[in-house]
């Protein structure tokens, strides 16, 4: 059994230092985010009502109409006990106005447009209200690629792309959120009765530990096989991080000048403040 | 000798020397009005420390003006800085300079310069190839920043020069979270070495790291001082700005060195004889010899052929 370290203390202290100091250096103050009532986006929710303070902090909603409603009502006692400020935003309009004229749009065409439509949500009511999108994206789908590009993974500043999904578990008992949130089975809620690990075919558990030694602890595969793991898990679990790399880098740009955005002009995100 | 040395543990702004300029002011008067005698700040500490391609647009050359300002400042309170230097044939160092007296005293460009991991220093900064311990008007001292501390033949040289007290300028990154510590892993790693090195070579150490964030990266913080016999005389708090002031006393240092004379019965000669033996071989000069197993292999497979 490996242990990935979760001292739930520690990552609270850095990660509220974390969106304070991000945030402020911005010259802002506040952060919107999208709260679908999973364990993510609660987690980002109540950390920056703890950084910011909660009237700083819109959790905007934004159901489609086959949402859970049990998502919709997690999300509530998550704003009631961050006292984060809210807002509704039902999606159903724009989506179904969109898929009339796409009428055989498969299931992840809907789920990616519908991810997309939340994004321009949160942007345009991150302009109305002066603040920064906060992420919800944890290391586990980061590194699976297991998000929609330009739809959930957007976002300013993330407070949890660099916590497996099992210290978001953790992290998210510690600092309070509602514990039937960090107990659910994880889900996208695009359709009734979908689950991530359904889908992925494969436990949070398993992958977490097979991801913290191969990209934390740099296990060669050989080590990996050692340590108990399948060759063929080993594999398919490379071959998603390999897959994935794009999402998670800026678009490619063709080289012509002396200096080129990226590649030789460099720059921290941060610069100047 | 009783000297009182504060640590101005910050948060710069990466790229902006003139706000940063404005916050070593600020500190400067504040080191005054504590009555330090010296003041140390962080590694990069007036520019930032993920600068990339800003390196040269924050460099500052002996004669300009930001360091004639430095060097007035210096007038009441010496202090250590940690800036980027350019040198006059356009190298740029990442340098900790020591201003005392309206005047540059020392400067240390850093000699390890990390490329690996998180670290991308070497693409942008020239390597420092001196470890020299200096006379201040407080006794003789070293300054050695960050990484510098990793090697450990740096502090080894400082000590045999004559350094009573070592100044570590850092900009060091929190990284490892690890269970049941109220520190994250590099933290621990570093106040271990503090206290290793300051009982090893029976000496202060003075170790100056900043706080804040550079996208994403946090530093972590925990400036501190420790004396000879690895007690910590003064710490300040992880991850938060602090002013953090200590005195020192280096009789202790006499003291420590009278107990256990490390230092009085270190060899130099027997060193300098076996670095000179280790420096020709051949691993040393990077001919990497074979190893036995990859040879084997391959008379195997030509059998087979």
């Amino acid at each position: 059994m490996i242990q990935i370290p979760t001292n739930t203390k520690l990552l609270r202290e850095i990660l509220v230092a974390f969106i304070r100091n991000e945030v402020e250096k911005t010259g802002l103050k506040r952060v919107v985010v999208g709260l679908s009532g999973g364990v993510d986006s609660s987690l980002s929710a109540m950390l920056a009502a703890e950084a910011l303070g909660p009237k700083n902090v819109l959790a905007i909603m934004m159901p489609y109409k086959s949402s859970n409603p049990e998502s919709r009502a997690d999300a509530e006692t998550v704003i009631e006990k961050s006292g984060a400020q809210s807002l509704l935003v039902d999606i159903t309009p724009q989506i179904d106005a969109y898929f009339e004229r796409f009428p055989d749009a498969d299931a992840r065409r809907r789920g990616n447009k519908m991810a997309r439509e939340r994004m321009t949500i949160l942007y345009d009511h991150s302009a109305r209200w002066n603040a920064l999108v906060l992420g919800t994206s944890n290391k586990t789908e980061l590194l699976l690629g297991y998000g929609t590009l330009y739809g959930d993974m957007a976002s300013a500043v993330n407070p949890l792309g660099d916590l497996y999904k099992l210290q978001v578990w953790a992290l998210a008992e510690a600092v309070g959120v509602p514990l039937a949130i960090v107990k659910k089975a994880p889900s996208a809620d695009l359709w009734h009765g979908q689950t991530d690990e359904g889908e992925l075919g494969f436990s949070y558990r398993e992958v977490d530990q097979l991801l913290y030694l191969m990209v934390d602890q740099r296990y060669t595969r050989a080590e990996l096989i050692a340590a108990g793991f399948a060759e063929r898990f080993i594999d398919e679990i490379s071959s998603h991080i390999m897959n994935s790399q794009f999402k998670r880098r800026l678009p490619v740009i063709a080289k012509v000048s002396q200096r080129t955005i990226d590649r030789d002009f460099r720059y921290s995100r941060d610069w100047g403040k | 000798m009783s000297i009182r040395v504060a640590i101005a543990q910050i948060n710069p702004r990466l790229g902006d020397l003139q706000a940063n300029l404005s916050l070593y002011e600020e500190k400067i008067r504040q080191g005054i009005k504590e009555r330090a005698d010296l003041l140390v700040f962080p590694e990069l500490s007036l520019t930032g420390y993920y600068l990339r391609d800003m390196v040269p647009s924050v460099a500052l050359s002996a004669n300009s003006a930001e360091m004639n300002k430095l060097k007035h400042l210096s007038r009441k309170l010496a202090f250590v800085a940690g800036l980027v230097e350019e040198s006059a044939d356009h190298r740029f160092f990442n340098s900790a300079v020591y201003f005392e007296d309206g005047e540059v005293r020392h400067v240390h460009r850093k000699v390890y310069l990390p490329t690996y991991g998180m670290f991308d220093e070497q693409r942008y900064f020239a390597r420092g190839g001196r470890i020299r311990a200096f006379d201040s008007k407080f006794g003789r001292i070293a300054t050695l920043i960050c990484e510098d501390l990793w090697h450990p033949s740096t502090i080894y040289l400082a000590a045999l020069d004559g350094a009573l007290a070592v100044i570590c300028p850092s900009s060091s990154p929190l990284r490892g979270i690890v269970d049941q510590q109220s520190q994250d892993d590099n933290a621990r790693y570093w106040e271990m070495i503090n206290r290793v090195n300051a009982e090893t070579f029976s000496l202060f150490m003075i170790y100056g790291n900043r706080v804040g964030f550079e996208d994403g990266v946090g530093f972590w913080g925990g400036s501190e001082i420790v004396d000879p016999f690895g007690q910590r005389i003064a710490k300040a708090k992880y991850y938060e700005e602090a002013f953090l002031v200590g005195d020192v006393k280096l009789e202790s240092v006499r003291r420590k060195r009278t107990i256990a004379p490390l230092l009085r019965d270190e060899d130099l000669d027997l060193t300098i004889n076996e670095l000179m033996r280790i420096r020709e071989r051949p691993v040393a000069q990077g001919k990497v010899q074979k190893f036995k197993s990859s040879k084997v292999k391959r008379r195997g497979k030509s059998k087979k052929k």
